[in-house]
């Protein structure tokens, strides 16, 4: 049990005041980034960064994750009470949870969405607890072929297991795999791609893309659609999220199956939106009586809000352990990894133990604050959305173009953001996915040179992929996954023959 | 995943969707595909220009990229001929005059704020679009919006360059500021 050893040594890292007041700022914050239509966890997250870039790694990581375990708390509230569902992932909680509290039982679907969310979260971090370390010592033995193979699998299983259309997978990876490329050249350090212009010898910021992509899109569509907003009020009493309480027992089942459904889809590139339909639609399969999901019914908010939890904390697995993030925000918060001054991958349990666990043991300690505090102030966050949208919009774009400015101190880059904020509008609206995008433009570089130094390594030679049983299996693996979709297809037509 | 992707129970569909439509999902798909293989073109020159082959220490600077430029081209040329050879278009809108109206009302002052901020800094842009927004978009009292810009610049000031040392640019007001 080496692992509770160093959960333990986490905690004492926690227990400073100046952590554990960034703990509550992130999550107060988190819950406003939750809540608010237009500012979504990756994008929140992102243009909270800046905010770090001055604190030591551990501090900085903390805050940043408590946003995160903040925004998807705070999803939940404007599925529930307003039928808006303030993240993609809170999508299925709006199924169940809003004809609650059209029947006067907001506080029940809100006590039961967050402590859902805290189970969800609690068994995907013990997971992490118990498995991260494991991993990442495995992953020590990994040299350049076996990493490019990893990268490579990852973009693969975005193909394979995507639901979005195939070519429109690959032209959202490889347009961000280009752009990562822009700039100097890491190994050789050539110029690419910069056509004579100064701006572009940084390269393109991921962040700014995510801030572009993700808020100031997000916006567009918001402005698009005209919120109306009518919500339910909801006071939550002890009274009954002890009732909650006693009843969440009886659903056991469901709990365990969406909790594993998200850790999976989670450590896959699957994600939280993914998960929380999955944990909606198998609970309702497997339900005595099918037919009252989506005329609330607790066990409707119990599934995808465990599910999506679940998910959203797995991510952060592979990230700790190899490097490569699980989900939009789990890349993010990698790129505050690499400003910060550390190296992601397996050495980060060897070289930052105070940081790998400091982080591990804010996920549990984030949680637990994070419960109590959304179940004691809805009422005050529900309020927030009763400020006109004319008022918040123009006060997110401002947010987002500090975010923006402030990575690297260059007005070119709020430029960028608002040309990505076209695109990405356009982008969704023609079903071009962006996540993928995000991750080539993330991974782009690290995937580019781990290709080149083993072909340097090999002296050329495309077999290195395949030198040993491992590499060789992860290489194979991704292949398969990426001409998945022609294989499913082969297979379906020789059963109907 | 877009708002637009919001189904389920008591979705609601806002009024005003009997507006003419702009544009069609297919057409806007086309031109998006067009423009990607053109800009797929120009980076393969680009890259071919680097140098795409190999020398003694492996790949150049320019072969993933140049490869990269041609699978992007063939998955949009793959997209375009799926769309032309298909037998029944969708007839899905992309944007109603009602909705690029509303798109637009949001896009322009966003487009203005980047010029301000240029010239005047952040600060100053944020104040003028935060009260403009609020008070020629939202309809909301002038007092109330200036106040709540006045209120909003400030501690966007605090926080930021004052708090957490994060420097924003402030243009002519710096002066003032004596930073």
């Amino acid at each position: 049990m080496e692992a509770l050893g160093l959960l333990l040594y986490g905690f004492k890292v926690l227990m400073t005041w100046k952590i554990l007041a960034l703990m509550m700022a992130g999550l107060v914050l988190g819950i406003f980034v939750g809540v608010l239509p237009g500012l979504g966890g990756p994008n929140g997250v992102a243009i909270l960064l800046p905010l770090t870039f001055t604190m030591d790694p551990t501090s900085a990581i903390v805050m940043l994750s408590c946003i995160y375990w903040g925004a998807l708390f705070g999803g939940a509230i404007t599925s529930i009470l307003f039928n808006i569902p303030g993240e993609a992932w809170s999508v299925a909680t709006t199924f169940d949870g809003y004809p609650m509290a059209q029947q006067g039982k907001a506080a029940e679907a809100l006590t039961a969405a967050f402590t859902s969310s805290f189970i969800g979260s609690l068994v995907a971090v013990m997971l992490i607890t118990f498995l991260a370390p494991g991993i990442a010592s495995f992953a020590l033995r990994f040299g350049p072929p076996e990493f490019f193979a990893v990268y490579f699998l990852t973009f693969c299983s975005f193909v394979g297991l995507g639901r979005e259309e195939k070519h429109k997978t690959i032209i959202s990876m490889t347009l961000g795999l280009l752009l990562a490329g822009v700039g100097m050249d890491t190994v050789s350090g050539q110029l690419r791609m910069t056509f004579g212009l100064n701006d572009l010898l940084r390269g393109i910021n991921f962040l700014v893309a995510v801030i572009g992509l993700f808020g100031i899109s997000e916006i567009l569509l918001t402005m698009e659609e005209r919120l109306a907003l009518r919500g339910h009020a909801a006071n939550i009493s002890p009274r009954v999220v002890l009732k909650v309480w006693k009843e969440m027992p009886r659903y056991w089942m469901t709990l365990l199956r969406s909790s594993a459904i998200g850790c999976w889809l989670g450590i896959t590139p699957g994600g939280a939106i993914a998960a929380s339909f999955m944990g909606y639609n198998l609970a309702k399969r497997f339900s005595k009586e099918p037919e009252s999901f989506g005329k609330g019914r607790i066990e409707g908010v119990f599934a995808p809000e465990t599910a999506a939890h679940a998910s959203g904390t797995s991510a952060l697995l592979p990230m700790l352990a190899l490097g490569i993030p699980g989900s939009g925000t789990a890349a993010i918060l990698l790129g505050g990894l690499m400003v910060w001054g550390l190296n992601p991958g397996p050495l980060l349990f060897v070289e930052h133990k105070e940081f790998v666990w400091g982080l591990i043991a804010s996920m549990y300690l984030g949680n637990v604050v994070g419960l109590v505090l959304v179940l004691t102030t809805v009422p005050l966050f529900a309020a927030v959305l009763r400020v006109p949208f004319s008022a918040i919009a123009p006060m997110i774009i401002v947010s987002c173009a500090i975010g923006a400015f402030a990575i690297q101190n260059a007005m070119f880059d709020i430029w960028l953001m608002l040309v990505f904020g076209v695109v990405g509008y356009v982008f969704k609206k023609i079903g071009i996915p962006l996540a993928p995008f995000t991750l080539a433009l993330v991974l782009g570089n690290r995937a580019e040179d781990s290709f080149r130094l083993s072909m340097i390594g090999a002296g050329g030679d495309l077999r290195v992929f395949w030198s040993n049983g491992l590499v060789g299996s992860i290489t194979t693996l991704a292949v398969i996954l990426l001409f998945w979709p022609v294989i499913s297809a082969l297979m379906a037509r020789l059963k109907r023959r | 995943m877009s708002k637009s992707d919001v189904g389920g129970a008591g979705g609601e569909t806002p009024p005003g969707e009997m507006s003419p439509a702009v544009v069609s999902v297919r057409t806007v798909d086309v031109v998006v595909s067009l423009l990607l293989v053109a800009l797929a073109a120009l980076l393969a020159f680009d890259n071919w220009r680097t140098g795409m082959g190999w020398d003694s220490t492996g790949p150049q600077a320019g072969y993933f990229p140049f490869y990269l430029s041609v699978i992007l081209a063939a998955a949009c040329v793959y997209g375009l001929a799926k769309e032309f050879l298909a037998r029944e278009h969708t007839k899905e809108v992309f944007v109603t005059r009602e909705q690029l109206g509303r798109v637009l009302q949001v896009f322009f002052p966003t487009l203005a704020f980047c010029l301000v901020t240029q010239w005047l800094g952040l600060y100053v842009a944020s104040f003028l679009l935060v009260a403009g927004f609020m008070i020629f978009i939202g309809r909301i009292a002038a007092w109330k919006s200036l106040l709540t810009a006045l209120i909003f610049v400030l501690v966007m000031f605090v926080v930021f360059d004052v708090a957490f040392d994060v420097i924003m640019p402030k243009g002519p007001l710096e002066a003032l500021f004596g930073r």
